[in-house]
């Protein structure tokens, strides 16, 4: 894999540190009125999610990851894994739970997924933003007060647990993003 | 589906990189910078960006420019340090200068590759009088809250001490790596690691209310200020830096004019850009010849005017303040 000198690094690169794949988040450079400049980098671990500072020397060169964004169609889990093809290539390949990281509560079998590969391995799932989902149990809705814009809990045929408004039935099919994991409206027919 | 990469027309970002308004404010102090040297009796002077020689220092990356009608290659100015010194060596009094300045790698949030300085000599006069000048200036210059409390003066070993109980010229490396902490990248010598510490340690926490001088640096960060013993016996460079609004403003010297240690000091840097793998520059011979007929006694400084502007704009981006930054150039 590349190294990259200061010069190089930019918001979005995949790098290598201690062992592991980061992503540059935020950059600045750093210099005293003479003397040594400095390259500041907020890094987001790729495994972890955290994010750390790193200091550089102007003079340093970091380490490339091989790390990758691929569109795959998910098949099926076996419990402890969840399956996913590559639409061209055919090519299938099982992500862990961490990798999935909460994807799955928001997937069905079909739908097409950004998998990150690191090395070729899945690190990370991230579903489409939005998806629709049908109620499998939710209860019937309180008459009444709609105005003050109440809310309930909704099963869904995934198993995650949404808030939807009260007029809600089981059944019904519903929009969700799966950025915030917050109802959006009734799917559209 | 792929309407987008076909589109006929694609929006080319040709548009300022700062408001009118802070067009308007870099005017204004423009202005009123020309009138408090007019007022001072010092003269205005334009020096040429394009010189046979450049800064030896390893730390400086000059432009390189190589024109078909001149047969040498020259080099776009890290400052116009050199050039207004020959004016001095020829007798101009007291000069200053708005002028752009080239600096290769150093792009983010507070650095432009092109730039500009406003840079001063006052012959006469010692930095501690020249500091004296830089606060009149900021005075005109910045807003009232960057300057609510009087201005402090630190000498560079008191605020290590003070700051994190560290004496940057008496203790040993293996000290000044504990303060600095797993964080720094490992390896740096005495003067970067001093660098890390002042950048990243002692630096974010200056106060936002008060010009900041720290003074009489490291003998070995003297650059091309005089060396003098210091309080303690020790010797140090008589240089000074400021800060304002936890921004580094300026960067003044009592002048170095002996030919002989200026001559030690650019081959020193010579082969200390030749250890670091880094191209050799010529020497300035003209400033050197300059200096062996005679220099006034005098101090100068450089002052980044685009940070100026950031403070009295309230930008937090250097691009704010130009009319161009270099990914709109």
């Amino acid at each position: 894999m590349a190294s990259y000198g200061m010069n190089q690094l930019k918001n979005g690169l995949k790098l290598l540190i201690d062992s592991e794949p980061h992503v540059v988040v935020d950059l600045d450079f750093v210099k005293p009125g003479k003397g040594q400049a400095f390259t500041r980098a907020r890094v987001r671990n790729l495994l972890t999610g955290r994010v750390t500072e790193k200091t550089y020397k102007a003079s340093d060169s970091v380490e490339g990851a091989d790390v990758v964004d691929t569109s795959m169609q998910y098949l099926y889990s076996d419990g402890t894994e969840w399956y996913f093809m590559n639409p061209e290539s055919y090519e299938q390949i099982g992500a862990d739970q961490a990798a999935m990281g909460g994807a799955e509560l928001w997937i069905l079998e079909q739908d097409v997924c950004n998998v990150t590969l690191w090395n070729g391995q899945p690190i990370q799932v991230t579903p489409p933003n939005f998806v629709e989902l049908t109620v499998t149990r939710t209860d019937p809705g309180v008459r009444g007060d709609t105005s003050s814009g109440g809310n309930k809990p909704a099963t869904l045929e995934t198993g995650a647990v949404v808030k939807v408004p009260l007029f809600i039935q089981t059944g019904e099919k519903l929009r969700i993003d799966t950025r915030t994991g917050e109802y959006v409206s009734r799917a559209k027919e | 589906m792929s309407r987008i990469a076909d589109a006929p027309t694609r929006a080319v970002p040709w548009r300022p990189s700062a408001s009118r308004a802070t067009l308007e404010l870099r005017a204004e102090l423009l202005a009123r910078t020309r009138s408090f040297f007019a007022g001072r009796g010092v003269l205005e002077v334009e020096t040429p960006q394009l010189c046979a020689a450049t800064v030896p220092d390893v730390h400086l990356h000059s432009v390189g420019v190589r024109l078909a009608a001149f047969d040498r290659p020259l080099f776009l100015q890290t400052s116009p340090e050199l050039a207004m010194k020959r004016l001095l060596a020829a007798g101009s009094g007291p000069i200053y200068q708005i002028a752009r300045a080239f600096r290769d790698g150093e792009i983010g949030r507070r650095h432009n590759p092109e730039f500009t300085l406003v840079e001063w000599y006052r012959p006469g006069l010692d930095d501690h009088r020249l500091m004296d000048e830089v606060e009149a200036l900021l005075t005109d210059l910045l807003p009232a809250a960057l300057r609510a409390q009087p201005a402090q003066r630190w000498r560079y070993r008191e605020l290590f001490r003070d700051r994190l109980d560290v004496d940057p010229l008496g203790d040993p490396l293996q000290r000044l790596r504990e303060v600095a902490g797993p964080t720094a990248p490992p390896g740096l010598e005495r003067d970067d690691l001093l660098a890390f510490l002042l950048t990243h340690r002692i630096e974010p926490g200056f106060p936002h209310d008060r010009l900041l001088f720290v003074h009489d640096f490291p003998a070995s960060q003297a650059a091309l200020a005089r060396l003098a013993p210091d309080a303690e016996g020790d010797q140090v460079g008589r240089r000074f830096e400021v800060w304002a609004g936890g921004l580094e403003l300026a960067n003044g010297y009592w002048e170095l004019g002996d030919p002989v240690e200026q001559r030690a000091r650019f081959e020193r840097d010579l082969r200390e850009r030749k250890n670091r793998g880094l191209d050799a520059v010529p020497i300035d011979e003209r400033l050197l010849a300059a200096l062996e007929t005679g220099f006034p006694d005098c101090a100068g400084v450089a002052l980044g005017f685009d940070r100026v502007v950031m403070l009295a704009a309230g930008a937090q981006h250097i691009g704010e303040v130009l009319a161009f930054s270099i990914d709109h150039a």
